[in-house]
């Protein structure tokens, strides 16, 4: 009797032990999995996408303009219009950001208005892409007749939709810069524009150039925006002033994307993929490679 | 010296006071591209419901905005943008959340130090490339076993639920690494496995961490265009909950696919489907903007519980 009391207990309660301890260690891998479900699955997607462009990305699909024939199409005038509208975005949004988010950390009282500029920025980077095609179409194409689908139109437009997101990276970078380094400048007798311009500014570049890159690496997959504002779904030559019509990547891959043609589908169009994201890529690495020179330099 | 000195600082002072107005015209800007935003979409959206009745917009079952007859009913584009959200939810949330969890009480630092920017990739991709995924290599593969059309709202919802993966994991993994050790420690101290720390004691503290997460990907899935202008369809069509199946199997249209056909059409400036576009685009940047707001008023208030 006592023995066997004796022995239930301890079984019991490692079999209960077994049984919490199996159900941690299977959640544990549940939630590995979950975690890798995302990334296995873009893997296997751009693997195939790599796969199908074997053969179509060649020199030839790099410099000719869009053609009905598959084996001539090219990607030319899209991948200039991509590249300049970039060029554009960067010098619209590099100074209007670093603004802002000067304003808002050195300026700026911790007041209601501070508050609700705040609140509206991160309102702003969660306000649809297509939205701001809107915002394109009826203020720079309609009221302003800047013209349907031109670099100058897209280039205001897409500026529009990253700026919250350089604001709010540049602010993180400015907010990293010790405060005693502010302290020091004002110490020596610097007024507050000097104390920005030769200590918080150079300390917070790094940071801010990241935030602005990886914004442009957003701002080259945008579609919806470029759709909106009338952007032409073909262009066979290449922009060569601020009001030329312009095709970008995206824009080609999204009308390319509708052709029926096998060889479209599996071909130029995983070709013209591959472009836009070697290209995103590069754009993307550009940053981190700054992310990490800076590191390195601070911890020596 | 000293009337020198003066006007020096003079000089300082006055370009202090111009840069100042300058940064704060910068961040004023923000304020006026909201503004902008809500006039632009106003103006056209009146003019809108001039000529169609708001009645009818918001409780219309049909939308045909360009052939005859025309018909200008929002509901059917909000059912299936309703469709891809739940769809993409579905996938999302959960592997969102045991993402999170995984890499906030789980993963080693070194460990977490590349599964994170991995999954912050996901985000960043291009939509008209998971679009152009979805059309091409996910319908195919599902076809093999089920009974879909081309355009179909499943492989869509897939392709926008891996794209909202990271929204949902990095801000609820903030929300579960801003609760205190000592909770966890006490845990512990009772027992606990790391099972039971992790669902009764993390989750349900970091609780407003999570749905704010949850809605701020949504808001998202609501507002994704390419994915679904490409890999949806464009047909627009009431939920009809009588045949579950064919919710997910066939073509749909959602309101920003709806919004891209318009756009990519040529139709002129002062037609109502033009307007129409406008009133579509209020509608969404409504919902969207709400929906964001109340992720931003719930994720504030975890932040100040614990800090």
């Amino acid at each position: 009797m006592s023995v066997e009391t004796g022995r239930d207990e301890p079984d019991g309660e490692s079999a209960f032990g077994t049984v919490s301890r199996t159900k941690d260690v299977a959640f544990r891998y549940v939630a590995l999995v979950a975690t890798l479900v995302g990334i296995v699955s873009l893997a296997l997607l751009l693997a195939n996408v790599a796969a199908d462009a074997v053969g179509w990305l060649d020199w030839q699909f790099l410099t000719s303009p869009p053609h009905p024939n598959p084996f001539e199409a090219g990607i030319f005038p899209a991948l200039v219009g991509s590249i300049a509208l970039m060029l554009l975005i960067a010098l619209i949004t590099f100074p209007l950001g670093v603004g802002a988010a000067i304003y808002l950390e050195e300026y700026a009282s911790d007041g209601l208005l501070t508050r609700f500029i705040q609140i509206n920025i991160a309102n702003l980077a969660g306000v649809p892409s297509v939205v701001y095609g809107l915002l394109g179409l009826g203020l720079f194409v309609g009221l302003l007749n800047l013209g349907f689908g031109t670099l100058l139109v897209a280039g205001f437009t897409i500026s529009l939709l990253i700026l919250p997101i350089v604001i709010i990276t540049s602010q993180e970078a400015i907010r990293a810069v010790p405060d005693s380094q502010r302290q020091a400048s004002y110490g020596m007798g610097a007024t507050k524009w000097q104390t920005i311009r030769n200590v918080v500014l150079p300390r917070a570049m790094p940071g801010i150039l990241t935030g602005t890159i990886l914004a442009l690496g957003r701002a080259i997959g945008e579609t919806a925006p470029l759709i909106m504002i009338g952007a032409p779904t073909t262009v066979f030559g290449v922009p060569n002033s601020l009001f030329s019509k312009i095709s970008a990547m995206p824009m080609q891959i999204y009308t390319w994307a509708q052709y029926p043609e096998t060889e479209f589908q599996y071909g130029v169009v995983a070709a013209a993929a591959v472009t836009l994201l070697v290209v995103f890529l590069a754009i993307n690495s550009i940053a981190i490679l700054i992310r990490n020179r800076y590191q390195q330099r601070t911890e020596q | 010296m000293s009337t020198t000195d003066l006007s020096r600082d003079g000089v300082r002072s006055a370009r202090g006071t111009a840069m100042r107005i300058l940064f704060a015209l910068c961040a004023f800007l923000s304020i006026l591209t909201t503004v902008a935003i809500v006039l632009t979409l106003l103006l056209d959206a009146v003019d809108f419901f001039a000529a169609v009745s708001p009645l009818e917009f918001l409780t219309g079952t049909k939308w045909s905005p360009t052939n005859e007859p025309v018909a200008f009913g929002v509901l059917p584009l909000i059912s299936g943008t309703l469709i891809v959200t739940f769809g993409s939810a579905a996938i999302a949330l959960p592997i969102g959340l045991l993402t999170a969890i995984y890499l906030s009480e789980y993963a080693s630092d070194r460990r977490r130090a590349y599964l994170k920017p991995a999954l912050e990739v996901l985000a960043s991709v291009p939509t008209v490339i998971y679009g152009y995924f979805a059309l091409v290599y996910v319908t195919p593969v599902l076809d093999t076993f089920l009974p879909l059309s081309t355009f179909n709202a499943l492989s869509a919802s897939i392709m926008v639920g891996i794209m909202i993966i990271p929204m949902v994991s990095s801000i609820s993994e903030d929300a579960m690494s801003a609760v205190p050790d000592s909770l966890r420690q006490a845990s512990y101290g009772l027992g606990a496995t790391k099972f039971t720390v992790s669902t009764s004691v993390v989750v349900p503290a970091a609780l407003s961490g999570i749905f704010s997460s949850f809605i701020l990907a949504l808001s998202r899935a609501i507002g994704e265009t390419m994915i679904v202008a490409i890999a949806a369809g464009q047909t627009p069509r009431m939920v009809d909950l009588t045949d579950p199946a064919g919710l997910f199997l066939d073509s749909i249209q959602t309101m920003t696919a709806a919004m891209v056909q318009i756009g990519a059409s040529d139709v002129v400036g002062q037609s109502t489907a033009y307007k129409g576009l406008f009133a579509v685009g209020l509608t969404l940047f409504v919902i969207t903007f709400a929906m964001n707001l109340v992720s931003e008023w719930v994720a504030s208030r975890y932040r100040e519980v614990y800090r």
